[in-house]
Parts: C-alpha cells; structure tokens; sequence
C-alpha cells in the first residue's frame, strides 16, 4: 500500500509500456500553454509596463482593496457555508433512498448550467425588499439584496455544486464495515461521524471547498444583479475591472487582475499543501 | 461469557438466510463457523454481534437476552475481514478507540489508554508500532492491531468474520497458530468465521458446519471427521468418495453383486455409500469387493490417486494408494472400504 517517495523532483518517470508519451506531453504542454499560459503572463506583462509606483498606488486605493476584500471574504464565507451544507445534501443523497432522490440529484447540477446571470436576476428578484423572500426579512432588518450578504447568497448557489460533487463519490466508497467497527467498539452514531467517517472525508471537503472559493472569487454574472455595486460596500473586484475598461484605464484594470491572480495562486496553493499533507498521513 | 443461540430465524426481504438455528457456545471455548459462501454462516456471526436482528428467536449471554440490546450495548470485539482499520488514525488510537469514546466515569485517563494499548500492541507482538498508520502495515499486521483493538474493548465475546481470508497462505497459518495461543493465553469466548476447513479443524475446540442456513453437525474435529451424520458434510469436510448401492438382506450390494459390506440396521432400498479414498483396503480376488478398471491415475504429493470406473454403469469413484503399491500399475483394482457410512437416498 505504501508508494516509495518519489526519487528526488525533475526527473522523467519511466513511461508506461503504451507508446505516445512524447506525443501526448507535448500536446499537453503546447494546449496548456495557449490556453492558460499565454493569456495570464499577457495579463502580468501589460500590468508591468505600469510601472512599480503607479502599481502599488492603484493596489492599495481604497476602493481597489475594498473590491478585493468584498471578493475574497464573500467567496470564503460561500464557500463555507456551502462546505457544510453541500456536505449535508451529499450524505443524505449518498445514504438515504427516498422517492425524488434522482431528481434531487440532478438538481444539484443546475447551477453548473443555468446562466449565471439568470440566477442573478432570480436571486434579486426572491430578495430584493419587496420579494418573497426579502419582505419576509425585511421586518427583522436582515436586508439581503443589495449588500455583501446578497452577493454570499449568490455565491452559495453558485459554488453548491463543487463541493457537493467532489464529497458525494468519496462518501460511496466509505467502507461500512469500518463504521460498523466502530459501533461494535461502542461508539455512537454522533461519534462515528464525527471521528470516523469525517475525517476520512476530510480531503474532499478541502478540494470541494477550494473550487467553490476559486469560483466565488471569479464569479460576475450573478453576483453584480444582486450585490447593487456600491463602490466601497458591495463592489466586487471582478466588476471594478470592467468599470476600469469601460473608463479605457488598461492600466488599472490589468493591475488589479494581476493582484487577483496572485492571491487566488496563493490560496489555492495553500489548500494544495494541506491537501498533500492530508494525503501523506492518511494514504 | 456463554453464548446461547435459541431457535433464530434470519430473512432478508422475504428470503431466508437462516432457518431455525441453535447453538450452546461454552464460557471460554474457540468455536469455528464453517460452511461454503451462502451457508448463512457470517449471518449467524452477524446476528451475534447485533450488526443484524434476528426476524424471530433470541441470543443469550449467559442469562441475559442480548437481542434487545444494541451492538454498541452488548460489547461484543468484532474483526472484519479486511479489517476494517481507522485509516486516520495511528495504531495506537485505533486499539485505543473503543475506550476514548466511553462516556464520564467508566473513561480511562488518556494516560491509561495509551498504557492499555501498549499492553495490547505487545500481547499481537508489534511492539513499537504505536505511531504508524494502517497504511504503513502489512496485511497480516493489520489484522493484528484489529484483534487487538477489539479486545481492548475488555469484550464479553470476541467474534472473527474470516479473520485470515485475506492473507496469503502463509501468514495466515503464521496467524492461526499465534490466535490459538492469544485464545489460550486470554480465555476469551472466541466465534470465528472461515470457509477453510483446514483452518476450522486445527484451531477450534469444536467446529459448527453449516449449510444452507442450517446447523448440519457440531463437533470435535474428531466427530466431523471421523463421524460425519449427512451426506453434505462427509463430502464437505476431507476428502470423500461415494456410490449409490442398494441394501437388501442386511448386505450393500452394487449392481448384482454383493460388495462384502455388513449393513444390519440400514433400511433396505437405495442408498449412497460414502468413504475416504484413503481408508480402503486392497484386495487380489474378489468376492466380495468393489472392483472396477483404472481410468486415470495421478500423483498428488506423498499418494497415487486412481480413479476407477465401476461396473456396467461406469460409475467413477477415487481411491488413494501409496506411491509405491503395484495396484497402480495394473488395469483392473479390487478394494473394499474399511470405514463407510451409507446414507438413504433423498
């Protein structure tokens, strides 16, 4: 079971007996190079003709890191409301046979289709002060479309999907012997999932969680119907690049890309790391 | 902790997987479930742990019903197949699990557990292997650190679903040696599960055969051996040889012939004869024999294995010579079984 470490990085691996594999790197690399590569160092170079002092004013104007912060901190707290229920929604569709579950099933994939900006309008519609479900909110003074509030519940329905397609084929494999292991050692049913059969889960959860952020932060069509695009209060990052272009300020418009660029390479490394390490320790 | 299996019936959606079982297990006693796939033998063991409920019947411990009981009420050690490891945790926390997650007072320190395990880790002889994850563990290790997890649980039965199916077949006889000794050493009530009747013979104080979903004999290795009471398990258990004959006047006869075979309480009419192919007795003339020309003839290890067919109807049936007998060179062997057993027709 366990794999010898691989011998120390740059190394070509012993190629499989089935021929192509130059052939197949090649197309893969020169794919990913135009595809991904070619555009982001586009991206990076025309925010370097700026300029180190122009970059670094337009990185901390107020309304640049309020944009980012709005991006980032709603992504984040989607995510991880959707980490929670995504998995709750995975469970009961991997244990439990009721009538409706395929359809409930195929119901999680809607957001993966629907155009964001249908979602957008419809979100709005259902929360805006006089909506179904914003009247009803209303009274108690929780005001949904139109703050940062109404941009994480679009980020929600955006990100559903991710987390709950990652944990859903990871909770079918779970072993059932090992739960009931751990009921015959005299372990409850709260604790087998808490200390069993959850962090076993663990690395779905993470990879699930970090697709539904990555998301979060790149989403624009649903978020700017809901958010009211309030400069300093709910502008998101994505948006404040296209008012840049639409100003014909290039300039601005790619530096703040560049700084999103950079931050979600960052995030997505980290959950990297603990992804590995997780990996490592329970192999 | 004695173990008293009454009348238990076992169906799942209508088809049952167990008719109307009883068994005595005794306080201390190494008790092996044998029987081929679909006898209803992981069932029953199933059953006994409180991972199934019975559709009808009642399992004792000693006097208490433990059928109304929960599996995590009844403190039963389990160890799965495949083993069924914590794979997140170390070795340590597996053995130590089934104690960490007691409630209040009946707790032990985190001091005491990790005392506990040690012990444990040394009695399976894997001492040192605390901080390793399952991972990181041959199977025949693993299956080590599950016995012992499950007997950390200071557990009233201890009970194996095959414990050693999954190892290759040398360090399952490795296992099976080390288990008798652990049985020895800690007295626990031990049900095991196995298909392999070598494994059930050389390691159970008494063997339960089934098949079916029925109990068809419960015994010694000796009795199941030596004693079979069914057609099911003579054939079963070793290796048996048999051939339908006919009982009249006391006497088995095959065809026309009487084959020298004394059979006073059998009722007369078709019957099956069974013996071991080993168990014969050579004979030069015949009168009074089973005699038939050599069909084929194979040389398995330390024996000379012949088939032969027999009489008009070819009947073939396989006997067990030593290497060297010159029987085997001829066409034609005469023999007479020196310990039979005949069975009616059904």
């Amino acid at each position: 079971m366990t794999t010898a470490p691989a011998k120390a990085g740059w190394r070509f691996r012993q190629p499989s007996v089935i021929p192509g594999f130059g052939l197949t790197l090649g197309f893969s690399l020169a794919y990913l190079t135009l595809i991904i590569l070619i555009p982001l160092s586009g991206l990076v170079w025309r925010s370097a003709a700026l300029g180190w002092a122009d970059f670094w004013a337009i990185a901390v104007d107020r309304r640049t890191l309020n944009a980012l912060k709005i991006s980032f901190g709603t992504a984040f707290l989607a995510a991880a409301v959707n980490v929670v229920f995504g998995t709750i929604v995975a469970w009961v569709l991997v244990r439990y046979r009721f009538p409706g579950r395929r359809i409930a099933d195929a119901m999680v994939d809607l957001p993966f289709a629907l155009p964001t900006a249908v979602a957008g309008i419809a979100l709005t519609t259902l929360y805006a002060p006089n909506g179904w479900i914003g009247q009803l909110l209303m009274p108690l003074g929780i005001k949904v479309a139109y703050t940062p509030l109404g941009i994480v519940i679009a980020l929600v329905f955006i990100g559903l999907p991710f987390v709950v397609r990652t944990v859903q084929p990871i909770m079918e494999e779970i072993d059932k012997e090992v739960e009931e292991a751990a009921a015959t050692l005299g372990a409850n049913r709260f604790q087998i999932i808490t200390r069993v059969l959850f962090p076993g889960l663990a690395p779905a959860i993470i990879t699930g969680f970090s697709l539904a952020f990555a998301r979060g932060v790149g989403e624009y069509g649903s978020v700017i119907f809901i958010a009211g695009n309030l400069p300093f209060k709910s502008e998101i990052a994505p948006l404040l690049i296209v008012i840049r272009l639409e100003e014909y300020n290039y300039e601005a418009a790619t530096a703040i890309a560049a700084i999103m660029l950079a931050l979600s390479f960052l995030m997505l490394l980290v959950v990297n790391l603990v992804q590995t390490w997780s990996r490592k320790r329970y192999g | 902790m004695e173990v008293r299996v009454a009348n238990v019936r076992k169906e799942f959606e209508r088809f049952p997987a167990l008719h109307d079982v009883s068994l005595d297990i005794r306080s201390g006693e190494l008790i092996a479930l044998l029987g081929p796939s679909g006898s209803g033998k992981t069932t029953l063991l199933r059953l006994i742990a409180g991972l199934e409920r019975p559709t009808r019947g009642a399992i004792f411990f000693g006097d208490e019903d433990a059928s109304q009981k929960s599996i995590q009420e009844r403190n039963v050690g389990f160890v799965f197949q495949h083993y069924a490891l914590f794979r997140h945790m170390t070795v340590a926390d597996n053995i130590g699990f089934g104690l960490k997650v007691r409630h209040g007072a009946t707790r032990p320190s985190a001091q005491e557990i990790r005392r506990r395990a040690s012990e444990l880790l040394d009695l399976v002889q894997l001492s040192g292997l605390e901080k390793r994850y399952p991972a990181q563990l041959s199977g025949g290790q693993r299956q080590r650190v599950a016995l012992a997890r499950a007997m950390a649980i200071e557990p009233r039965v201890l009970l194996l679903d095959e414990p050693f199916g999954a190892l290759d077949a040398q360090v399952r006889r490795e296992l099976r040696r080390w288990l008798r000794e652990i049985h020895d050493r800690t007295g626990h009530t031990t049900v095991f599960v196995t298909h392999d009747q070598e494994e059930a013979l050389e390691l159970a104080d008494r063997v339960v055969v089934m098949s079916q979903g029925r109990i068809e004999q419960v015994g010694t290795a000796d009795d199941i051996y030596d004693t079979p009471n069914s057609p099911f398990v003579y054939s079963f258990i070793g290796e048996s040889s048999s051939l339908p004959v006919k009982v009249e006047n006391g006497e088995v006869w095959i065809a026309d012939r009487p084959i020298g075979l004394q059979a006073p309480h059998a009722p007369p009419g078709e019957a099956v004869l069974y013996f071991r192919p080993h168990d014969v007795e050579l004979l030069d003339g015949c009168s009074g024999c089973i005699a038939g020309t050599v069909a084929a003839s194979r040389r398995v290890a330390g024996t000379r294995r012949v088939e032969l067919e027999i009489g008009g109807e070819r009947q073939r049936v396989e006997i067990e010579l030593p290497v060297d007998h010159p029987a085997a060179q001829k066409s034609r062997v005469a023999f007479r079984p020196r310990r039979w057993k005949l069975f009616p027709v059904s």
